[in-house]
């Protein structure tokens, strides 16, 4: 479904990503490890289009995307939940919901609002206060919800569990493990390698804007590199 | 009721008629500035834009209503271009570049009118008469009730697109994170062009409705434009509320000061403000504070 070949970005002249490949098959979950600063989050902007590509290209479902307008790849099926959540901090928690959906058109946003409001009550009854003034927890169940609006096709997820108490972590990854489950397409970025390649049917490891490694999640996890590297063991 | 009380009625009564003026220009600020933070230095010349083809299409002929109308479309035509053909061009240059395209672009339209509409001063005539009205002493002319109404229903307008429209709040969004925007799938292109669009038409919309009372004239906007931006300044650049509030208190600070002090220093005033603000509260009244929490 996406397929990432020979990508190189650059920030300036610092180069953060450096020929990478990668492809997420159709109902697959994918976890991308790798230090702070290997390019990770570099890599998802490029596949959303928000940061430029100097080199390789970017195919969502056989179709080149490189060039394509943020807009349009959201339209094709492409979402993203941000590094850092990413909220519209003084619209409301309903607001910051309706403009995950901007793309879509029809009554049936409203039915997409409950389903959501269902899932997680507390948006619901905070639906009229500014999404900025929400814990961090509820936040970043609000990122995911809002990037769900947009009925994607391929969810990109960067780092959604970072700076939560470990209750909120098992509720992050606990909805992406339901996520796979409704067959979404996800790429998985994560600093807690353990849990994400716990869960993903495949891992990459990027380093310093090189894929050094990949493989199924499974296997990964019991590798000595990924061991020593990231899993602190 | 007593001739001083009188007196200051009747310099109420001026000042917030300009002061409307200076909000409704202000207001154009606060849109292009939320968009992408920049200082739109070609907003007075929408204001003259707006005085200078009414006066035109009426000299030609065409009744007042249709030569207004007229006028605001080839304002907004004017600010369309400019956002389509220099600031989109422009868009990775950083801010002080595209600030600096569009003081280039005043300096265009502001010779481009008095090339082709010569550089003459202009009255309209009144929207409905010149007859004074009577208020407790005071007198009242119907120009600035127009201004008064005109301003208030633009403002309730804009509460209502930016509160309750899917646009409205997509550029909402796209000033608050554009990169969350972008994320969302909102085309930050779009909502630009947008406030350009919609600042153009306040601007003539401020500029047609001050015509009859000042005249106008191909360097009108130079004066109001700095007036507005006083105003912005005042209130708190880029808050809506700010530049209404804004715009109100620097025409009664100036239409005070000019009766009770000298009509000399009129004009001296916004630019004391500007200076004052700068100092002493640079966020301006109603301005942008951090309530994110992170
Ligand atoms: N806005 C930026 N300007 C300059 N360099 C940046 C910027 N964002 C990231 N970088 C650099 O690019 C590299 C990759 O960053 P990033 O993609 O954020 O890594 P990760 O998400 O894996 O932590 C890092 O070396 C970082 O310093
Ligand atoms: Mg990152």
């Amino acid at each position: 479904m996406l397929d990432i070949e020979g990508l190189t970005s650059h920030y300036g002249r610092i180069q953060a990503l450096d020929g990478v490949d990668l492809t997420v098959g159709e109902g697959e979950l994918v976890a991308l490890v790798g230090a702070n600063g290997a390019g990770k989050t570099t890599l998802l902007r490029c596949v959303s289009g928000v940061q430029p590509v100097t080199g390789g290209r970017v195919l969502f479902e056989g179709k080149d995307i490189t060039r394509a307008s943020p807009h349009t790849r959201v339209a094709l099926g492409i979402a993203q939940v941000p590094e850092g959540r990413q909220m519209f901090g003084p619209l409301s928690v309903e607001d910051n919901l309706r403009l995950g959906a901007v793309r879509r058109k029809g009554p049936k946003v409203a039915d997409d609002l409950e389903r959501m409001y269902e899932r997680f009550p507390i948006l619901k009854e905070k639906r009229r206060q500014p999404a900025g003034t929400l814990s961090g927890g509820q936040q970043q169940m609000l990122a995911i919800c809002r990037a769900l609006m947009s009925h994607p096709r391929l969810l990109l997820l960067d780092e959604p569990s970072m700076g939560l108490a470990p209750l909120l972590v098992r509720e992050i990854f606990d909805t992406v493990a339901r996520l796979k489950e409704q067959r979404t397409t996800l790429l998985l970025v994560e600093q807690n390698a353990h849990a994400a390649l716990g869960i993903a049917d495949r891992g990459y490891v990027l380093e310093t804007g090189r894929m050094v490694l990949t493989d199924t999640g499974p296997r990964l996890l019991s590798n000595d590199r990924v061991k020593e590297a990231y899993l602190g063991l | 009721m007593p001739p001083v009380l009188v007196e200051l009625l009747q310099f109420l009564f001026s000042g917030l008629a300009s002061g409307a003026i200076y909000a409704l220009v202000a207001l154009g600020f606060a849109l292009i500035y939320n968009a992408s933070h920049i200082i739109n230095f070609a907003q007075g010349e929408f204001v003259m834009l707006g005085g200078m083809v009414t006066w035109v299409l009426l000299s030609q002929g065409i009744d007042l209503p249709l030569a207004i109308l007229g006028a605001v479309a080839v304002t907004m035509v004017a600010g369309l271009a400019l956002e389509k053909l220099a600031i989109e061009r422009a868009r990775d240059a950083n801010v002080v570049t595209l600030i600096i395209i569009t003081v280039g672009a005043g300096i265009f339209l502001r010779g481009l009118t008095s090339v082709t509409l010569g550089k003459d001063l202009h009255a309209l005539p009144a929207f409905s008469g010149n007859a004074p009205i009577d208020i407790a002493g005071a007198t009242l002319m119907p120009q600035s009730l127009w201004i008064l109404g005109v301003t208030a229903a633009i403002v309730v307008a804009l509460h209502v697109f930016f509160h309750y429209t899917v646009v409205g709040k997509a550029i909402l969004a796209a000033s608050h994170n554009p990169l969350a925007a972008r994320l969302v799938g909102i085309n930050v292109n779009v909502v630009l062009l947008l406030s350009f669009g919609l600042s153009a038409l306040l601007g003539a919309v401020a500029g047609i409705l001050i015509a009859p009372i000042t005249a106008t004239h191909f360097e009108v906007g130079i004066m109001l434009g700095l007036k507005g931006f006083a105003a912005a300044i005042l209130g708190g650049l880029g808050s809506g509320p700010g530049a209404i509030v804004g715009g109100l208190l620097l025409g009664v600070i100036e239409s005070l000061g000019a009766g009770y002090i000298s009509s000399d220093y009129k004009d001296a005033i916004a630019f004391v403000v500007i200076l004052g603000v700068l100092f002493l509260m640079p966020r301006g009244l109603f301005g942008k504070r951090g309530t994110e929490r992170v």
